[in-house]
């Protein structure tokens, strides 16, 4: 497996990528790495985070790029995770360009502060670079937490978008699409990772600088924000309490209906040799890299495999998955997990196809192979 | 001359020339959701008339907490922002970090603070954000219906020690500002209570000073109110005062705990 | 000789007829009305009008912010 990441950049990247890629800067780096210099470039004004494995470069990479000297950037290491994710409550709610990152664990704890920003409309990012679990777990690579991510995890109906990067150049990426995606929906974005992706080297090309936003922005963008009441305009109020219950249910139904526009404008995934596809693999982030190898290895075996992957993963790509139903005659929902996205590519295909998952566990990842043996076993049961 | 005083009705004084007190305009004109006599009002007043003297309404960020004050954002005319139960301090921390210029300033309660946000409290505090922290104490669960704090005094009833706080089971009375004037980051704690119109000018000093501190950066200050709960005392309010006086003070005397020059 | 006199006006309606007021008047001007207000509260009143000095501990402590007081002096 531990070739896979040079057969993906050359396959990943198409020529002109690399071309535009060659006129820029080109760096070796971590994936959490990448996620603090591009927070600090896309004009992040502040992170809160706390260290644990397998995310702690993110944290650890800021402190030594020390962007209060030049951005103004404000990096601090709070007490808890728990601390944390209210230092970007607190953050987001005066309009700040705010971001903490975690890992399982941490963002279980995490879980009760992302519900009051979700209940509160705040523009935030939240990076999870997933570790197995359940409890203290392992500090390996999984995708166990898809189900925490795009199903609530905390209390309440509410959603985050949730962005699933498969490569470092995508941490890089994310970040200012997940900053973009939170202000303009006020919402809470994830981006889903784990532990391949935040770990390994990869050449990256970082987002260009983008200087953090005036007050002027933030009064334009953000007019809600609690920054103190001028004469003549009423009291901004972050809160996401309301005890008249028609009153709630009304806040209910305002965010249903953002959520239903999200749905409608941002759902995002890459089609990997789909057309001619009679299978189909549906993979994200590092599941996605390996799938993409198993697509190779098929094909070369006369097995016509497909990808399609994800990108964002609330909202899920369920209407292309669906129209791949009427074409392939079956689907395997790959995972590092016991069976947690297969649901919802179930509940996008309706019953048209047979969907199969196949996952490792508890910090194994599969091979490239593994899951081409997982697509004969499920071509050879029809 | 005598006549002329023996002439002069309640209502020759009631003009505006002669007003000298009234409540201040930031404290909004609508019923609060407190008992009768109970402390959160007149601290929410004081705050509210420091806020005005020192002309700071739009530059002010409030963060109410769970707790009887969770409202907190519907009496005073400033921006606040609501936590999450005992995480004020943690708000306040990346609002005043982002915000330098700004004056933030939590409002808690012995719960809030020194039960569920001990952590979120000691860390600000260690830190020295320069926030000042209001913390009503009067060592009872009000909102939820009068069930034991960390700060109910031994052998007192509540709702979850009605047999009285047995310090076997139940630990001590926690004296938290006692423990966060050990803390390096602290500027100012002082212990305070709103019982007599005397009590209520000291406590209004003593918040006027901590949202200084905030202003010109010197680190935390935390001003203790030690409060009355009538209703989860089960005594009227005047009541309510007295049993303060004899009881709280003992445990909780009043008076600064530190005060960096 | 000047002599202090004061006033107070209480907003009935807001009064939660709490007695700080009451127990805080230095001068025992203040009572409680035998009347309620709209919510069922006794609200305070100025029982003995003369002997208000205006010194404004009833407003300082009263919860609501209820009471405003207004002073003057009275050559005596």
């Amino acid at each position: 497996m531990f070739t896979f990441p040079l057969v993906y950049s050359f396959t990943y990247y198409s020529f002109t990528k690399i071309k535009k890629i060659m006129n820029e800067e080109i760096k070796l780096m971590k994936g959490n790495e990448a996620i603090a210099h591009a927070a600090i470039r896309c004009g992040c004004d502040g992170y809160f985070g706390y260290p644990i494995t397998p995310q702690s470069e993110v944290l650890e990479t800021l402190a030594l790029e020390k962007p209060w000297e030049t951005t103004g950037m404000v990096v601090l290491q709070a007490e808890s995770e728990v601390a944390a994710i209210n230092m970007v409550y607190g953050g987001a709610g005066t309009g700040k360009k705010v971001m903490t990152s975690s890992s399982s664990p941490g963002i279980s704890l995490k879980q009760e502060g992302i519900s009051y920003l979700a209940g509160s409309e705040l523009p935030s990012l939240i990076v999870n670079i997933v570790r197995g679990g359940p409890g203290l777990g392992t500090i390996q690579p999984s995708q166990a937490d898809y189900f925490q991510t795009v199903k609530g995890g905390g209390h309440g109906d509410y959603r985050l978008i949730a962005l699933a990067p498969a490569s470092v150049q995508e941490m890089a990426d994310f970040v200012g699409l997940g900053f973009d995606l939170a202000f303009k929906y006020n919402n809470p974005v994830m981006i889903l990772s784990d532990g391949i992706i935040g770990q390994m080297m990869e050449k990256v090309v970082l987002p260009p600088f983008r200087p953090r936003m005036t007050e002027e922005e933030i009064t334009e963008k953000c007019p809600w924000a609690a920054v103190g009441k001028p004469a003549g305009r009423k009291r901004n109020v972050i809160t996401s309490l309301e005890l008249d219950a028609s009153l709630m249910e009304q806040n209910n139904h305002r965010f249903q209906k953002k959520y239903r526009l999200i749905e409608e404008n941002e759902v995002r995934y890459e089609e990997i040799e789909c057309e001619d596809a009679e299978y189909l693999l549906i993979a994200f982030g590092s599941s996605a890299r390996i799938c993409q190898k198993s697509v190779e290895i098929a094909r070369s075996h006369g097995i016509k495999l497909g990808l399609l992957r994800p990108i964002t993963l609330w909202p899920f790509p369920s209407k292309i998955i669906n129209r791949y139903a009427d074409k392939v005659k079956a689907m395997l929902s790959v995972e590092l997990n016991a069976g947690q996205m297969v649901e919802d590519v179930r509940l996008a295909v309706n019953g048209k196809v047979k969907v199969e998952h196949y996952g490792r566990l508890g910090g194994i990842v599969f091979t490239p192979d593994e899951i081409v043996g997982a697509v004969e076993k499920m071509r050879n049961e029809e | 001359m005598k006549n002329e005083e023996v002439r002069m009705t309640t209502k020759d004084i009631i003009k505006p020339e002669n007003l000298v007190y009234q409540k201040p305009e930031i404290m909004n004109d609508v019923p609060m959701h407190y008992c009768p006599g109970c402390s959160h009002g007149v601290v929410h007043k004081l705050v509210a008339e420091v806020i005005e003297e020192m002309g700071m309404q739009d530059k002010t960020v409030g963060i109410a907490p769970v707790g009887c004050a969770v409202f907190a954002y519907n009496y005073l005319d400033i921006d606040w922002e609501e936590a999450a139960h005992g995480r004020a301090p943690a708000l306040a921390t990346a609002v005043k970090r982002l915000r330098p210029d700004r004056l933030v300033f939590t409002y808690q309660g012995d719960g809030d603070l020194a039960a569920i946000g001990t952590a979120e409290t000691v860390h600000a505090c260690n830190r020295g954000e320069s926030i000042a922290i209001i913390f009503i104490n009067n060592g009872i669960y009000g909102m939820t219906g009068g069930q034991m704090a960390p700060t109910t005094l031994e052998g007192m009833k509540t709702a979850t020690c009605p047999y009285g706080r047995d310090v076997k089971l139940n630990g001590y009375p926690l004296k938290i500002t006692n423990i966060l004037k050990e803390l390096e980051g602290t500027r100012y704690i002082t212990r305070q209570s709103v019982h007599t119109a005397a009590a209520v000018r000291k406590a209004k000093k003593a918040i006027r000073k901590a949202f200084e501190n905030s202003m010109e950066d010197k680190g935390t200050s935390v001003v203790e109110i030690v409060s009355t709960c009538a209703s989860g005392w089960k005594l009227d309010p005047v009541q309510a005062n007295e049993w303060m006086e004899k009881n709280m003070f003992p445990a909780y005397p009043l008076g600064d705990l530190k005060n960096v020059e | 000789m000047a002599k202090v006199r004061g006033a107070v006006v209480v907003n009935n309606e807001r009064c939660k007829g709490c007695e700080l007021c009451v127990a805080a008047c230095p001068s025992d001007v203040l009572a409680m009305s035998k009347h309620v207000n709209a919510k069922g509260y006794n609200y305070a009143y100025m029982a003995n009008e003369e002997a208000c000095t205006g010194c404004a501990n009833c407003a300082v402590v009263c919860p609501d912010g209820c009471i405003t007081v207004y002073r003057t002096k009275v050559n005596g």
